[in-house]
């Protein structure tokens, strides 16, 4: 992996961010750019190559990756549902959207549909529990869930895919 | 000034003395020593920022300092909290210590698997010790332990995860006392784990101090020879000259095999400081690769005192070891440390069956001749 | 109508850019502190407003601000937390999308009282679009001049940047936001050293949430006397609080802190009662770290007084019969809603969540995690109950930082106030499967002793 020149100046707008010195603290805004070049994961040479970009050891690049639940250490179907399931997102019934995906698409939560296309995951608590239930999709929420939407997005992951 | 020197007078659990200003409550605690100082599976004075994590420690302030003697609301960690002057500590004396200490042995002991009839540490791990004092007879714990595949970080170090307490001193050293540091804690919460994430081996010639500084048996010498019990080795101090370090260490020995070299600890299991002053650490070269007694030159048996498994001697001649651990204990009742029959590898040997010293390669052997 | 302060223009066509937030009056409280008062008397007037963090501590923010140590040539940083994760929590967004300049401003003014020249704004990764939206505030904000060398020619200077986190809720802590901040794991720090003398870079920091920040600009245009009479006692002020659950009417809302709890929940301008004509059966009224309250101590207190949504009265009657304000995150459950599976999912937020550091929370909080949901399986013994909560005791206070607390009482609070319901689980497995335990006797009134003549 090696970034561009434009990509690098992106990395140093990063890094001017905070004092000389303290360029580590680039790390988690600097993983979310690789993690998006990288094709939505952080193998270990991406990571390597965050730690160089920053002159820190790998393992602290390692430390930090594993630690965060928005960085994927293994690469992700091309659609992700992460449904939201904790308290206020379950007693406006996030179960039945799980179960709902389950029933159209064949996958419990943690689990990739065959054709590679989509990924269910269920999550912890995203800050919008008065719009449940939600998910996030990509960059996105997707919130107020209901049978319909779930088509909708189900149908939307298929024309994108193709 | 003359009262530039002024001295800050704490009283632990009856026991009154003076220390510096800027010393914590469980250094002041270790100068009374004996049972007033805590237990501390994550402090280590050698290394910077540690401590306050494992909360075994834990202490009740019940006056602030002479000038404001409210209690604190909360227990706090002894080993990062200072004295104030007039301070009084209740440690043993306290009930609500007690409690919250032997609720974090059990937070600690849930996931811990408990194989110590295999651990190399078994003998002298802080956690034996502890649960010694503190653990209930069974666990209450009835769902599946955390478990970690064992694996090598290098040819000198073995990482048993399933035994770590996450304690963070083995990553202190590293950042500390070698240069370079290449593993780390990964994941977080109850799947932390001690790793270097993709397959590393640990090489730097100073990272063999991180066995001597892990409380458990999560870091061992993989050329610690024949895996013996420590309790039936000798340990004595010698020396040699080393160009990396102060080449002080402690052999541990049995007749004239020298089976592993470790850094020499004192009566807290900490490293000591050299003759010169310095933190004691050891290189690996002393460590890993000086295993002939011609190395070295013998100093004389180890002053040992706190770990009294290991002092109560049965090094001295042994030719047959005790068969039940209850002796070799001293009498002290096994409790769950040794709940043998829970232990995978250990169920399929008789103890009673061993001939000479209980070691791995006799454990190996008699599974063969099954 | 109560008084707003926050939100009164948020729905105004445009707010969100700098021209409309201009001539609505924005950036009046920067040009008012820089030029006619000092830095000291900006703080001054936040003690005088009596306004309380709306982080969740609800600690006095003048206060905090007097602690910032201030030693020559340190310099020192403003910190606003963003991170808004506690379930039931969502006002903080709901203010960056709509008002993102009532933040700046609040940040300029509250940075010139700090004397920080750089400040950050440290939000939730996942608040990917926020993060965006605050961005394009901060350049417009610098692009008028409000950011920048020598703002309005006070010698005064100051920078804002925005961080995004990237999915932790303990960053929220903040000794763990300044530790993400660095580019570390968001383990908390132990404490002292406090954030006022050592925190961002090991330089003196303040960390305030969004909505204390926003109050700021009030508090300086009108005077903080004028704050102070809003509000009840030492509940000064409006606070925004984001209601969620099984209501009419999920949103934010901001109060003026003088209304019941009846009237937040059943009025049509806030909650709107319970939705589909369905009976309250618990609330939890400050964020999911608060203790849950059965409908009939929701309202009243164990006095016999009317509940109102102020610091004082949500706490009144302490852990055994009151909650807390906390973050301000209402989760309100109706009568078919078990609050053994939903105190299950809190445990299970806060496994999920804990740093690992020490050992009470770390192990603690999966123990507590598949207990519960044993019991709410069917598979629980009646004297897990009691493990539960000899659990939860031991980890209370005996942890770096209060996310073992937040995890212990939740779990405490639903077995003291709803026993009957885990019990019911344990003697009725198999009903517990198929239906819930309904509403019981939580929202009879309560009997009030009286003392005897
Ligand atoms: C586990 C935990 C999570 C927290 N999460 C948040 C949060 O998301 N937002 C916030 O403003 N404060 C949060 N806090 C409180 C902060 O530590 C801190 O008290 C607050 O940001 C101070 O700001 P205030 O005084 O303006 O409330 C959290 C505290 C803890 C212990
Ligand atoms: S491996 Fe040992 S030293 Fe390292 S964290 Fe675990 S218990 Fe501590
Ligand atoms: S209480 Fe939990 S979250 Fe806080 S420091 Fe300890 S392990 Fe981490
Ligand atoms: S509980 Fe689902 S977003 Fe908060
Ligand atoms: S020794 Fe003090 S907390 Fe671990």
């Amino acid at each position: 992996m090696k970034f561009s020149d434009d990509k690098l100046k992106q990395v140093d707008e990063m890094i001017s961010h905070y004092p000389e010195g303290k360029q580590k603290s680039a790390l988690l805004p600097l993983l979310h750019f690789v993690q998006k070049e990288n094709g939505g994961w952080l193998s270990s040479e991406a990571m390597d190559y965050t730690a160089e970009l920053l002159k820190i050891a790998p393992i602290e690049v390692y430390e930090v990756a594993t630690f965060y639940s928005m960085y994927n250490l293994q690469p992700v179907g091309k659609t992700v549902f992460e449904v939201c399931q904790t308290g206020p997102c379950m007693l406006r019934g996030s179960d039945g959207i799980v179960d709902y995906i389950y029933e159209k698409l064949g996958i419990k939560p943690g689990q990739t549909t065959a054709d590679g296309l989509f990924t269910l995951k269920t999550v912890e608590c995203l800050g919008a529990c008065g719009y449940a239930p939600m998910m996030q999709l990509g960059p996105d929420f997707r919130e107020h869930l209901t049978k319909e939407k779930i088509d909708a997005l189900i149908a939307e992951g298929k024309t994108k895919a193709n | 000034m003359a009262d530039e020197k002024k001295l800050f007078t704490v009283t632990i659990d009856n026991i009154t003395v003076e220390v510096e200003p800027g010393t914590s409550i469980l250094q002041a605690a270790r100068k009374i020593g004996g049972d007033v100082a805590p237990p501390a599976m994550c402090y280590y004075t050698k290394l910077k920022d540690s401590g306050g994590k494992c909360r075994t420690c834990l202490v009740e302030v019940a006056a602030g300092s002479a000038a404001d003697p409210r209690p604190m609301p909360k227990l706090v960690a002894s080993c990062r909290t200072n004295v104030m002057d007039g301070m009084v500590v209740k440690n043993i004396t306290s009930d609500r210590v007690i409690d919250a200490r032997n609720g974090v042995v059990e937070f600690l002991l849930i996931n811990h698997p408990l194989d110590c009839p295999i651990c190399d540490q078994a003998g002298e791990c802080h956690l034996q010790d502890l649960s010694y004092e503190h653990g209930k007879g069974a666990s209450r714990y009835e769902f599946k332990r955390r478990t970690f595949d064992k694996h090598d970080l290098g040819p000198y170090i073995q990482l048993h995860m399933t035994r770590c307490i996450l304690c963070y001193r083995c990553v202190y050293t590293a950042d500390q006392v070698t240069n370079e540091r290449k593993h780390g804690i990964l994941m977080r919460g109850d799947h932390s784990e001690i790793a270097t994430y993709i397959e590393k081996s640990l090489e730097n010639d100073f990272i063999g101090n991180v066995i001597d500084v892990c409380p458990v048996g999560a870091l061992t010498d993989r050329t610690f020879r024949f895996k013996n019990r420590v309790w039936f080795t000798k340990p004595v101090d010698a020396h040699c000259n080393c160009d990396k370090c102060s080449g002080e260490v402690q052999l541990w020995m049995r007749g004239d095999e020298v089976l592993r070299v470790t850094a020499r600890k004192d009566e807290w299991g900490e490293v000591k400081d050299t003759s010169k002053g310095e933190t004691g650490w050891i290189c690996n070269t002393c460590r890993f690769e000086r295993k002939n007694a011609s190395d070295w030159i013998i100093e004389g048996p180890s002053q040992i005192n706190r770990h009294s498994v290991i002092s109560q001697g049965h090094y001295e001649n042994a030719v047959k070891p005790n068969e039940t651990i209850k002796k070799v204990m001293g009498g002290r009742d096994p409790k769950l440390l040794m709940n043998i029959k829970d232990v995978s590898e250990v169920n399929q040997v008789e103890l009673s069956e061993i001939k000479g010293a209980a070691t791995s390669e006799s454990f190996k052997q008699l599974k063969k001749g099954n | 109508m109560g008084r707003k302060l926050l939100l009164d223009k948020a729905h105004i066509e445009g707010i969100r850019h700098y021209d409309v937030y201009r001539r609505e009056g924005g950036y009046r409280s920067v040009e008012k502190a820089l030029k006619t008062m000092s830095p000291d008397a900006v703080t001054e007037e936040v003690k005088k407003s009596g306004l309380r963090g709306r982080g969740g501590a609800g600690f006095p923010t003048g206060m905090k601000w007097g602690f910032l140590a201030k030693p020559e040539g340190v310099p020192r940083y403003l910190v606003v937390n963003a991170d808004e994760s506690e379930p039931g929590t969502f006002k903080d967004r709901y203010l960056m999308e709509f008002i993102p300049h009532l933040l700046i401003e609040g940040m300029i003014t509250a940075s010139y009282a700090l004397g920080s020249n750089t400040s950050y704004i440290y939000i939730r990764g996942e608040y990917w679009w926020v993060k965006e939206i605050l961005e394009v505030a901060v350049q417009e904000a610098r692009n008028a001049g409000w950011l920048g060398k020598n703002i309005l020619g006070s010698g005064f200077d100051c920078d804002i940047f925005v961080q995004p986190g990237a999915g932790a809720y303990i960053c929220g802590e903040e000794t763990a936001l300044i530790e993400s901040l660095e580019g570390k794991r968001g383990n908390p720090r132990i404490k002292p050293p406090f954030p006022a003398v050592k925190g961002l870079w090991g330089c003196p920091t303040v960390v305030n949430n969004v909505e204390t920040i926003a109050a700021v600009v009030p508090i300086v245009n009108d005077g903080g006397d004028e704050y102070a009479k809003l509000g009840i006692g030492k509940s000064t002020g409006t606070k925004l609080i984001s209601a969620c659950g099984n209501i009419s009417k999920p949103g934010v809302y901001e109060i003026e802190m003088n209304i019941s709890v009846e009237e937040f929940l059943y009025s049509d301008e806030y909650c709107g009662g319970i939705a589909n004509g369905k009976k309250l059966k618990a609330c939890i009224p400050g964020g999911s770290s608060v203790p849950i309250l059965p409908a009939n101590l929701l309202l009243k207190t164990a006095k016999g007084e009317t509940r109102m949504m102020t610091y004082e009265s949500l706490s009144d009657g302490g852990f055994a019969t009151g909650s807390m304000m906390g973050s301000g995150g209402f989760i309100a459950m109706d009568e078919d809603q078990c609050v053994v599976k939903h105190t299950y999912t809190l445990a299970r937020f806060y496994r999920h969540e804990s740093c690992g550091q020490c050992s009470p929370c770390r192990e603690g909080t999966g123990w507590m995690e598949k207990i519960l949901l044993n019991i709410e399986n069917g598979k629980g013994k009646m004297s897990d109950i009691d493990l539960l909560w000899d659990i939860q005791r031991k980890i209370e206070g005996n942890t770096i930082c209060p996310l073992g607390d937040a995890a212990a009482w939740p779990v405490a609070a639903a077995i003291r106030h709803f026993r009957d319901e885990f019990e019911w689980h344990v003697t009725n497995p198999a009903d517990a499967l198929k239906r819930n335990y309904g509403l019981a006797n939580y929202e009879k009134p309560l009997e009030i002793a009286v003392a005897a003549p």
